[in-house]
């Protein structure tokens, strides 16, 4: 009898650890953040009020700390229209840049799915290589090339499609080149592992019963492959609507995305409470997709069995 | 799916006997190079209307390759394939008039069971009640009526290759292929759907021509098979011509369990044939023809089940006859297979029926038998 007991302790333990971790890093921020994001901005150290301090205030001061939380930061959301125009803004960046990127994305996994076996690790190799030099010279790398005088603009002059330099830098199109370029791994990668597993004969079959070649991708290799699109548009579009490096970097003053006005309303303007209720919002806001890209991971599951 | 249900019962048919009958497949010299691999070497072949043809053959060689010609799937290097007169080179697979089961069924996962079987009726833009009407039919005829709306991840192994044969054979065809298709299928599942395919052929009156290395599968349901081996046709026969009458050694072996008993001919006259053979140490009498030549090398093949095993020797002293020692005893249930080690080294087989419940075997290990055939029960080979 003393023996399953252990290998019950020892495989609670095993399950502990994750959820320890996630506790520690991920639940306790998340309530800190929450709670700020009902206080009240102050100018001092820390710059929000009440603080809690449970053994110094004792009962009765800590239930009047209770009482002065506010949701003024929340309300202010919905007043200001600087917000909802970021919030917006970013989810139209991010939603359009997600859709190019699609377009973008499925011919190259679908030419990597078809490329001779042999070839296809070296493809996938190629797809992840950028990630091996940091995410924030890449960006800067960025700049170089679509300043004024960068290399863009010399080889447009050069092939005569322009007469001047053209300003793309610190304009909306340099964050979607920025963004296009920098998640492109993020669609491809979940659309090759869908498509490199599909079985060639189901392509034969549908010739068979009287399918172009055409009409055999949009009746049975396209609809097969809508996971993997579902599974690389939110990995794409999930972290773009919160980017911040990128539209800091290479969009221009018109460039309003959540990130950036949260990083404005954290650092310049000091006011932690304001920051974390956007912090907050754009949480809730981004449930509602990951709720979905889940059961919809739920489901392929279910079916994969 | 009785075939008195069904219709006509299986009669005679041998329209490759007839030298007036129209083929309806023809194949002509064709061949089928991947690189400097030759799957498919120069071969010629006519299938014939409702035929129930079989390609057998072990893995490459070469029977899937031209049965992927015959759907359009590959190409061939050189020759022509028609199928009722009319020339397929540079006919797109789905132009042709010709359906295939593949052997991983390749049913759609995303479609339900009845939108798989419509899936080529839509390709044809059928009206809608036509295809439902034959969507109906066809569930019906593969007894799935209440899986229409489930989808093929939620059907045992048996019940999607009925939807994958329901799905080939909706279109009508005049030509079903199909690759392996009881593969999949435990023996039991595979035996009963052999005759289930056999009635199905025969009340649809289409022309099957199936490909498998099975050849219990082929040789239980085809009309001719075809052996094949190096991209190369062996023998092109009905089953029952190929297990009495193998033309070679390969096909004799490849089909059924032989004995090959090496020897030369010492005699070699209209119907007789005699053997020396150091093997069975004796002569050998047979029937039947030969294109040897007196002193040439030749094998008797005959079948373990055409061979007598006895414990005394044979009053009759002319019969052919081979003495040994049982080595071994394969109890398959309803045959038992004795392995005898004969006297002059070489090893023939014996099997007998177990008409009886065996509890003690009358011959045993290492007793001494006699192994006695008639002379009509081999044949002769000479290579």
């Amino acid at each position: 009898m003393a023996k399953p007991l252990q290998t019950q302790n020892r495989r609670w333990i095993v399950t502990a650890i994750p959820y320890l971790w996630m506790v520690i890093f991920f639940l306790v921020p998340f309530f800190i953040v929450l709670k700020i994001s009902f206080s009240n901005s102050e100018i001092a150290q820390p710059p929000y009020s009440p603080v809690f301090d449970l053994i110094v205030d004792g009962w009765d001061e800590t239930l009047d700390k209770l009482a002065s939380l506010t949701t003024d930061n929340y309300l202010r959301l919905i007043q200001d229209s600087i917000y909802s125009s970021s919030y917006l803004s970013s989810l139209w960046i991010a939603g359009s840049s997600t859709v190019m990127m699609l377009f973008i994305a499925y011919p190259i996994a679908y030419g990597m799915a078809r490329a001779p076996k042999s070839w296809r690790p070296t493809l996938v190799m190629m797809v992840i290589l950028p990630f091996w030099t940091s995410f924030l010279i890449r960006v800067y790398a960025w700049i170089a090339i679509l300043s004024e005088e960068g290399l863009l603009n010399s080889a447009l002059t050069w092939l005569g499609v322009i007469d001047e330099p053209i300003q793309i830098l610190s304009t909306n199109m340099a964050v979607y080149i920025g963004i296009l370029y920098s998640y492109l791994p993020f669609m491809v990668l979940p659309l090759y592992s869908n498509l490199e597993k599909m079985d060639d004969s189901l392509i034969e079959a549908a010739k068979d019963l009287g399918c172009t070649q055409i009409g055999a991708f949009w009746r049975v290799t396209f609809p097969l492959s809508l996971p993997g699109v579902i599974a690389g548009c939110f990995l794409v579009f999930i972290p773009a609507v919160g980017e911040f490096v990128i539209p800091d970097l290479l969009g221009g003053s018109d460039t309003i995305m959540i990130g950036k006005t949260m990083w404005e309303e954290f650092f310049n303007n000091r006011d932690w409470p304001a920051a974390s209720g956007v912090a907050i919002a754009l949480l809730i806001i981004l449930m509602i997709p990951i709720m979905i890209f889940q059961t919809n991971e739920a489901r392929q599951q279910e079916a994969g069995r | 799916m009785s075939a008195k249900a069904l219709g006509p019962v299986r009669r005679k048919f041998a329209p490759w006997n007839d030298p007036s009958a129209v083929p309806l497949i023809k194949i002509r010299d064709v061949s089928k190079s991947f690189g400097s691999f030759t799957a498919v070497n120069n071969v010629s072949l006519d299938i014939y209307e409702r035929e129930f043809f079989a390609l057998l053959g072990p893995s490459g060689c070469g029977k899937t390759t031209l049965m992927r010609m015959l759907a359009g799937f590959e190409t061939p290097s050189a020759g022509s394939i028609s199928i009722a007169g009319e020339d397929l080179a540079g006919t797109p697979p789905h132009k042709r008039p010709v359906n295939m089961m593949f052997q991983s069924y390749a049913l759609f996962p995303h479609m339900s069971v009845e939108k798989n079987i419509a899936f080529g009726l839509e390709m044809d833009k059928l009206p809608k009640g036509e295809i439902s009407a034959r969507v109906e039919e066809m569930l019906k005829l593969v007894k799935l009526e209440e899986f229409a709306k489930r989808k093929p991840h939620q059907l045992s192994g048996g019940q999607r290759q009925r939807v994958a044969l329901a799905r080939s054979i909706a279109k009508r065809p005049k030509v079903l292929l199909l690759d392996e298709p009881l593969g999949a299928l435990d023996k039991k599942l595979r035996e009963e759907t052999q005759f289930e395919l056999l009635d199905l052929q025969m009340a649809l009156g289409m022309t099957f021509v199936i490909v498998t290395h099975d050849q219990d599968e082929a040789m239980t349901m085809a009309d001719r098979i075809a052996v094949m081996n190096h991209g190369q046709f062996v023998q092109i026969s009905p089953p029952a011509e190929l297990y009495e009458q193998p033309v070679s050694k390969y096909v004799a072996d490849f089909i059924g369990d032989i004995n090959l008993v090496e020897g030369r001919v010492t005699k070699n006259e209209r119907g007789h044939i005699v053997l020396g053979s150091e093997v069975t140490g004796g002569r050998i009498e047979a029937s039947g023809e030969t294109v040897a030549g007196l002193g040439d090398k030749a094998w008797l093949a005959v079948r373990p089940e055409k061979v007598s095993i006895d414990l005394q020797p044979p009053n009759d002293p002319t019969v052919n006859t081979a003495s040994g020692t049982v080595w071994d005893i394969g109890y398959v249930g309803d045959i038992s297979v004795y392995h005898v080690k004969l006297d002059n080294g070489g090893t023939m087989r014996a099997s007998i029926a177990n008409t009886r419940r065996v509890v003690e075997r009358p011959i045993s290990w290492e007793d001494k038998v006699f192994l006695t055939w008639a002379p009509d029960a081999g044949i002769v080979l000479t290579k």
